[in-house]
Formats: C-alpha cells, sequence, structure tokens
C-alpha cells in the first residue's frame, strides 16, 4: 500500500501522516476492554479540505476510515476494526464563532470541550455550554456523534439535541451542510423547520460522515453554582424522588450514584442535586424548594441531606476529575462503563443488577444515573474499573459488559455509546422494519462501507 | 511488574488511563505539553509515552528512532505532573520517562543529537565544546572574586558561562549582587557542569560522576550556601545532590533580589514599561518559585506587570527543558513552543518579556527573531530589568 502512503502524504504533508509503529500501535486502541486492531495509517488533519480528501482517496480506493476524538468513548468505537485510516480529529480545533445572542458557538470537528469552556469563561462568561463529565480532552464532535449527555442534559435533553448545525463531510467526500448553515450564514438550528438532516448523522459514531463543523447551542451561566446531596438507602424510594425534585423545574443536574467504597458510600443511594442563580436570594429560594419537595422523606425517616463540605469542591468540579481517577482504584489504570438510556422508574432494579454483576464476575462497581431532560429517561452508567495488567480481570468486565447490556435490552433500555458486539445484540433487537431503513439509509450514504466499518453494519 | 526490559517504576506505567487531562493546564485554556503542542499525535503527549512504554518495555514495541524522538521531545516541564488526576503514581511521571531515556542510554540507541551532547560534556566538560579555561570568561572586568569564603558561591552553569545570551545575563545578575553588598564569589574557570540536563537525558553514569566531582569540590572550598543563576542547576542541586550526600542552601538568585527589593537595599528610579513575566518550569512548576519573581517585578517603580494567559503552575514550557535547549528534538516551524509562547506574550501588549532562567532567556529570544517581532518585544531578565530601574 506504499502508493496510498504517498497520496495521503501529498494530502496531509509529512507532519499530518503516519504509519510508524509507534502511532500504528498506539491508534489500534482504547483505553477500554476491547481487544486491539491495528489502522494502516494515522491522519491528522488540519483543514476541512484535508479532511474532504482522505475521504475522496479512502471512497475511491475503499479503504476503512474513522474519525476519532480523545478516544475515550471506552467501548472500542475508535479502533479500526478493519484496519485503514485512522483520522484525529484534535487539530481541528478551532471556535469559529460565538453568537452571543443567540447563544450558539460554532467549533471545528476536533475542538475539546476543555478549550470550550475556557473560551467561554474569558470571552463571553455569560454562557455555557453542557459540559459532559468526560476529560476536557475529548471533543465536542465526538461526543454529539454519540448523543453524549453533560450538566445541562438534565434541562435541555442530550448534548445531540443541544446542536444548532452540522458540517459534514460524507463518506463520497462531499461537503454538506445541515440545518440553518445550509441556507445562510446563521447557525441556530440543525433541522427545524427543514426535515430534520442531522438525524442521518447524529447517534451514528462517524459511520456515515466526519463532522468538520458542529454548532452547539449555549445557555445562560448563573452567577452561582450550588448543590446539595440527598441520601436514602432505599434504591425503590429514588425514583420518586427525582420525580418529586424535575417536577419543581428547578435543577441544573441531578444525579444518582452509589458505590461501595469508601465505607462511608456502601449501601445508600446519593442524588447529587445542582441548581443555579444569579443571586444569593434566588440561590436559597431553590434550596428551600428542594427541601421541601423531599421533606416526606427525611419525616419518614427514609433519607436525609448529608453535609456536603468536605465533598463540595471535588464535585463542583466541571468536569469532574474524581470520575476519571476511578481507573485506578484497582490500581490498575483502566475502567469501562455502560450506560443504557431507560426509564427511571427501573432505577432499582438496575441498581441491583449492578451489584449482582460485581459480585458475580468479582470486579469493582461504581454507578451514576444522570437525568435526562426533566425526567424522560436517565442514562443509568454501570462502571467496572479493572487493572489493565490482570487480563483475566479486563475479561471478567468485558463479560459483566456484555451482561449489562443484554439486561438493558431485555429491560426496554437503549444501550448508550454501544460497542460493535452491543450495537449487534441492539440490531438483533430491533424492529425489524426500522433495521431495513438504518440498513438502507447506511448503504445510500456510505456505498463501499468505508466510515467506522463493523460499527452500526448490519449484516446484509 | 514482570517486563521483559526494566525500570525503577515499571509497576505504575500499566495505571496510565490516558485520559489526556495532562496535555491542558489547569483551566484547559490551550494544550499545555510543549511536545504533543508541537507533533500533534497523542503518541506525544505524557499519556501517549506512557503507552508506548509499557509496550517497548513488553518488547511490542522494539526501541526506533521515531521511538527515541518521542521520549526525548519531552521537554520535562512537568505540567503532566501536576495535572495527572492519579495522586498515587503523578509525582513519578517524569522518572518513567527519565528512566525510559536511561535504559536507551544503555542500549546505546540514542538519537545523535542527545549522543553529542553527551559526549560534549564528558569530553570538554560542557556541551559548547569550548575550553574550560574559557569558562569564567563571562566574568571579565567584573571585578567578581573567586570563591574563598564569602557567604554565596554564585553558580552561572554552562549556558551562563558560553552561551551569549546566557552570558549577559550572567554578567548582570553577578554585578547587581556584588555591588548591592551580597557576599559571592565565583568558581570561575573551575566551575564544572552541574549535570542537570544529563541526568534528566538518562546519562546516569555520567551524571553521578558530574555530582560527586562538583559535590567534593564545594565541600573542600567550604561552600554552604549557593545562588544559582539557571533554576535548572538549583533543581538539581536541591532535589539530586542531597541523594549524593551534597548538601548545600541552595537558592535562585530572584529569591535573593526580591528580598534586596523588600528590604529597599537597591535604590531605584523610575522605568515605564509593560512587563509580562515567563515563569521557568525549573523555578515555578518544579521548585514552586512563583512569587519571589513576580515580587520583583511588583516592586520597580514603572513597570507595570500584566501577566500571560497561561502562568504560574500552567505556564507554557519555551520548550527548552529535558536538554532540549542543546539537542532540539522538539524542532522549529509555526509549533516550536517558544514561539508560541512569544505570541502569548505579544497577546498582553507587554514591551518586554521578562525571564529568570538562560535557557529561557535564549530559547525566547530566538523565537522573536523567528516570529519577527524584534521591533515588539524584547527579552530581558529581571535583573537586566532592575538595572534599568536602578539609580544610577
Ligand atoms: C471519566 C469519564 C467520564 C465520562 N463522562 C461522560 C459524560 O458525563 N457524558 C458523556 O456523554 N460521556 C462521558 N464519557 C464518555 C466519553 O468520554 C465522552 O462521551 C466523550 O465525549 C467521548 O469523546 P472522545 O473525543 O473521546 O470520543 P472518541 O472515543 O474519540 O469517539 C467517539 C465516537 O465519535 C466518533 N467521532 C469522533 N470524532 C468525530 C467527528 N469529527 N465526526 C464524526 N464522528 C466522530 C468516533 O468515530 C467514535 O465513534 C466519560 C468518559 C470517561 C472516561
Amino acid at each position: 500500500m506504499k502508493n496510498i502512503y504517498e497520496a495521503l502524504v501529498e494530502i496531509m504533508g509529512e507532519r499530518g501522516v503516519s504509519n510508524r509503529p509507534e502511532e500504528i500501535w498506539f491508534y489500534g486502541r482504547d483505553p477500554g476492554v476491547l481487544p486491539p486492531h491495528p489502522p494502516d495509517y494515522v491522519v491528522a488533519p488540519e483543514t476541512t479540505e484535508q479532511v474532504q480528501k482522505v475521504v475522496q482517496l479512502a471512497n475511491r480506493e475503499k479503504i476503512p476510515v474513522v474519525p476519532m476524538g480523545n478516544g475515550m468513548a471506552l467501548t472500542g468505537l475508535v479502533i479500526p476494526l478493519k484496519g485503514g485510516i485512522v483520522m484525529d480529529m484534535k487539530r481541528m480545533n478551532k471556535i469559529l464563532e460565538v453568537n452571543e445572542m443567540a447563544r450558539y458557538v460554532v467549533v471545528e470537528g476536533g475542538t475539546s470541550q476543555g478549550m470550550l469552556k475556557a473560551h467561554l469563561r474569558d470571552h463571553y462568561p455569560r454562557l455555557r455550554h453542557s459540559l459532559p463529565d468526560a476529560p476536557p480532552t475529548t471533543t465536542i464532535a465526538a461526543n454529539v456523534s454519540l448523543h453524549g449527555q453533560g450538566c445541562l442534559t438534565q434541562q435541555y435533553g442530550f448534548n445531540s439535541d443541544m446542536v444548532s448545525g452540522l458540517e459534514v463531510v460524507l463518506p463520497t467526500g462531499e461537503l454538506c451542510k445541515i440545518g440553518s448553515p445550509s441556507l445562510g450564514p446563521y447557525w441556530f438550528s440543525k433541522g427545524p423547520s427543514l426535515p430534520d438532516l442531522s438525524g442521518l448523522f447524529l447517534g451514528w459514531l462517524g459511520t456515515t460522515g466526519i463532522f468538520t463543523k458542529v454548532g452547539l447551542k449555549l445557555y445562560p451561566n448563573k452567577k452561582i453554582r450550588e448543590m446539595e446531596i440527598f441520601v436514602t438507602d432505599k434504591a425503590e424510594l429514588v425514583p420518586e424522588i427525582i420525580y418529586k425534585l424535575t417536577h419543581l423545574e428547578m435543577l441544573e443536574d441531578l444525579i444518582a450514584w452509589f458505590q461501595p467504597k469508601p465505607l462511608m458510600f456502601k449501601d445508600n443511594y446519593h442524588l447529587t442535586i445542582y441548581f443555579t442563580g444569579d443571586s444569593e436570594k434566588e440561590i436559597e429560594f431553590k434550596r428551600t424548594m428542594i427541601w421541601d419537595a423531599l421533606q416526606e422523606f427525611i419525616d419518614n425517616k427514609d433519607g436525609g441531606f448529608m453535609n456536603v463540605q468536605a465533598m463540595k469542591p471535588n464535585l463542583m468540579e466541571n468536569p469532574q476529575r474524581g470520575i476519571a481517577a476511578f481507573a485506578d482504584v484497582p490500581r490498575g489504570g483502566g475502567f469501562e462503563y455502560s450506560g443504557p438510556i431507560t426509564l427511571i422508574e427501573l432505577y432499582p432494579q438496575f441498581a441491583a443488577k449492578v451489584v449482582e454483576l460485581a459480585e458475580k464476575y468479582d470486579v469493582i462497581y461504581s454507578s451514576a444515573a444522570r437525568v435526562i431532560s426533566g425526567g424522560h429517561s436517565m442514562m443509568f452508567s454501570i462502571s467496572f474499573a479493572f487493572n489493565r495488567a490482570d487480563p483475566a480481570m479486563m475479561e471478567r468486565v468485558k463479560k459483566a459488559l456484555d451482561e449489562a447490556t443484554e439486561y438493558a435490552l431485555k429491560m426496554g433500555g437503549i444501550p448508550w455509546k454501544p460497542n460493535y458486539m452491543e450495537q449487534k445484540m441492539t440490531m438483533d433487537h430491533m424492529d425489524p422494519n426500522t433495521l431495513k431503513l438504518l440498513r438502507m439509509i447506511k448503504k445510500n450514504l456510505d456505498p463501499h462501507g468505508i466510515m467506522n466499518p463493523g460499527n452500526w453494519e448490519p449484516a446484509p | 511488574m514482570e517486563y521483559a526490559r526494566q525500570i525503577e517504576h515499571a509497576d505504575i506505567v500499566h495505571r496510565c488511563f490516558r485520559c489526556g487531562y495532562c496535555k491542558f493546564p489547569e483551566d484547559y485554556v490551550d494544550f499545555n505539553c510543549p511536545s504533543y503542542k508541537a507533533f500533534g499525535w497523542d503518541t506525544f503527549s505524557p499519556g501517549g509515552r506512557m503507552w508506548l512504554i509499557r509496550a517497548w518495555l513488553n518488547k511490542e514495541l522494539e526501541t526506533s528512532p521515531h521511538f527515541s524522538r518521542i521520549l526525548y521531545s519531552c521537554v520535562a516541564c512537568g505540567n503532566c505532573k501536576d495535572q495527572c488526576v492519579y495522586p498515587r503514581f503523578k509525582d513519578y511521571l517524569l522518572n518513567v520517562f527519565e528512566e525510559a531515556k536511561a535504559e536507551l542510554v544503555n542500549e546505546g540507541r540514542i538519537p545523535p543529537e542527545v549522543r553529542d551532547y553527551f559526549k560534549a560534556v564528558s569530553v570538554n566538560g560542557n556541551p559548547y565544546k569550548q575550553p574550560q579555561e574559557e569558562r569564567g570568561q563571562w566574568a571579565d572586568g567584573l571585578g567578581l572574586k573567586e570563591f574563598t569564603d564569602q557567604e554565596y558561591l554564585f553558580y552561572v552553569g554552562c549556558v551562563g558561562s558560553y552561551d551569549e545570551v546566557g552570558q549577559r545575563m550572567a554578567r548582570s545578575v553577578g554585578q547587581l549582587l556584588s555591588e548591592t553588598g551580597v557576599s559571592i564569589g565565583i568558581l570561575g574557570k573551575e566551575e564544572t557542569c552541574d549535570g542537570h540536563e544529563v541526568k534528566v537525558l538518562g546519562e546516569t553514569g555520567l551524571f553521578t560522576a558530574l555530582a560527586e566531582e562538583n559535590i567534593m569540590k564545594f565541600k573542600k572550598k567550604g561552600i554552604e550556601k549557593i545562588i544559582t543563576l539557571d533554576p535548572h542547576a538549583l533543581n538539581v542541586f536541591r532535589k539530586d545532590y542531597p541523594k549524593l550526600r551534597g548538601n548545600f542552601e541552595v537558592f535562585h538568585y530572584t529569591e535573593i533580589l526580591s528580598q534586596l527589593i523588600r528590604n529597599n537595599q537597591i535604590p531605584l528610579s523610575n522605568y515605564q514599561a509593560k512587563v509580562t513575566y515567563h515563569d521557568p518550569c525549573y523555578l515555578g512548576r518544579h521548585n514552586l518559585i512563583l512569587e519571589p519573581p513576580r515580587e520583583v517585578l511588583k516592586g520597580l517603580p514603572g513597570i507595570e506587570l500584566v501577566e500571560m494567559r497561561r502562568k504560574g503552575l500552567s505556564a507554557f514550557c519555551c520548550g527548552g527543558g529535558g536538554g532540549n535547549f542543546f539537542t532540539d528534538m522538539v524542532g522549529s516551524g509555526e509549533n516550536n513552543p517558544a514561539r508560541i509562547r512569544i505570541k502569548e506574550a505579544l497577546d498582553t501588549g507587554a514591551e518586554i518579556v521578562a525571564v529568570a532562567c538562560p535557557q529561557c532567556a535564549k530559547m525566547l529570544d530566538d523565537a522573536i527573531k523567528s516570529e519577527g517581532q524584534e521591533d515588539w518585544l524584547e527579552v530581558l531578565d529581571l535583573s537586566e530589568l532592575v538595572n534599568r530601574v536602578r539609580s544610577k
């Protein structure tokens, strides 16, 4: 494939292509439990034109292309399952435009969450975006390509719902604008009132195109952010607690979590309740409303508010560094999670399942469920840490996660950022006509099946 | 941990999650790992290095010139250890990188630039291949005394002794200290390399020889207190010499200057200028000397300190650390760290970049030229700036 390398160098320049063993080794894996598979080349574009030209070449030569952000989806979504070209998007990291009045930003396809956060804080302190708790090096484009969630998801839905326009390189190499930018200079709508074509790309895990620009909605950044933690030892009460809290329509973020370590947390369910305000008066009003909403649980001795002072600095971080630290609990640099999107009323069953799986496979667990859209669903994370130097433990984690996905599907949930096997399980569960439609869309957009192949790839 | 190759901290290598917090400064404003910024591949980030080193220890990857470049382009600025989210092992990240380089040295598979550096230091006693007799020439005409029984040894190091920019800085600091009554002596042509970069580049044998020679010399001369010009020397004297029984009280010259200013021991007039300050990594991140240089600047009438976006523990390295000042494994071009830093300095509207390290001084001076900004921005070490403000 020497001529391919040369063709890539012609497009990218020497600095933008590698087939050296070190890059091939590194870009063939992610930090999760799936086995690696090497790419043939790695490219790191700096312009949309380069992305286009590489995709055109790949389409002509029928070579796989795998767009990559920071590789932190953990579920092998950037492992080039069939080799080909891994495209590291992170050099395309410019923040192109902020429209303050219309509250949106346009970023390039490799811009990181961290840089957007810093940019807004420096230049538009009245605005914020829905930051996930993923490490800040992870990219905005990747996050919407897998329907991520962030700190504003409780209020405004999935982060992909907050997309306000896209620029996509199609698998055949054409450049396509989606939503209002297809008609004019503004990036305020990804679809409405047009047919919403963004659905052809959002959630497709890079299998239908590569985002070179993403428009993203921004939201008011209130002056004060506060939190409370409500604790109960009864999993069955969690849905009702969430219901009462979301009824207030006052919360920023709401996360229900439990973990066995440190011991002070064991056997309890914690609800971290974030709320914001522009004045102490607003904050105190909201705090009172939150306390009042949960008073009956306190009266019934079913729970209470925790003293949060010691934990507050960590929990107020955005993103929370401590979440990544879970990877070192077994002194081993790894964790992976399955995060089905499911109904909040199923919280007790899912919670029991996590503990059951952890015991069955002898692995360390932690779980954090993020409430979506005022309570229509939640992302229920089933996280298992592992020691990278212990292949047997990694295998147990893999099995536990597979079983978690089977369970989620059985319970009517939707796997989130599923790995290629979980995608297969999902497609096996899917209504046949839905699957047919999925297949038709994929086939039409990507006739040679070059985009992140192995993913969302229904058997013909 | 059993690997085919061994290094002392092998047991933490697999614990890196390569989450990438290490690439950023504390507030995520831009990538803060100079080699990642320069090369743009994840393999050149701290997490990339950790993962590759593991594969290399396992012999999944062989030693190669590219692998060596990945290791040697680390500027050892320490941003990664500060930003890593794993408190139980983050302090050892730089040890892992240093130990892997030492292993490359053992294998004899180091880049030619590094080999030449070692050779020059071991043959000539300095990386410039200059005669030892000329080592003290920087002080000619200043009237500085050889160290006999003064309170402090003023140690200038290889860059201060031989590099043009370094010499200018050494002269300025030496003169200022002696004129303000600080009791200093120098070693002149008796001074030898402190070995800091030798150690960081992985030549542990040569480092030990240099350090032991220095320790012996210092002790023989009755030296108890040292003022260093170069933060790299400060670092090695403070952290590594004690392990070889070389215990001295070590100061950076900015610490002494800040005391002098605080105690009004330097008569000052007024000099109007907007100044930004570049934190040297071995002063700031590695030794937490963040305030003394700023106290100096704030104490100078007419000087307005305007900080760069990345400062203190989040400062962006000039790219000269980890021996790169001599070996230049990071390379030039648009993404050269010093050039990026100069652009950041220009953004502040400052007309002077104040520095406190001869290596930073030279790196940034060159970068100003590469950026064609000589008419707008000038690099001055803190003592040079104090000299401008001093009542003559
Ligand atoms: C500690 C931790 C906490 C986390 N917390 C959250 C959280 O709160 N919320 C959340 O949503 N996720 C979370 N995650 C999961 C994950 O890290 C995020 O979803 C993150 O956004 C993934 O970004 P990435 O850049 O690493 O993506 P990658 O893993 O690099 O890519 C993910 C997918 O996006 C595709 N892709 C990448 N770039 C493009 C592009 N330009 N165009 C088209 N497709 C593209 C890839 O092909 C792949 O399918 C967390 C992960 C960790 C480790």
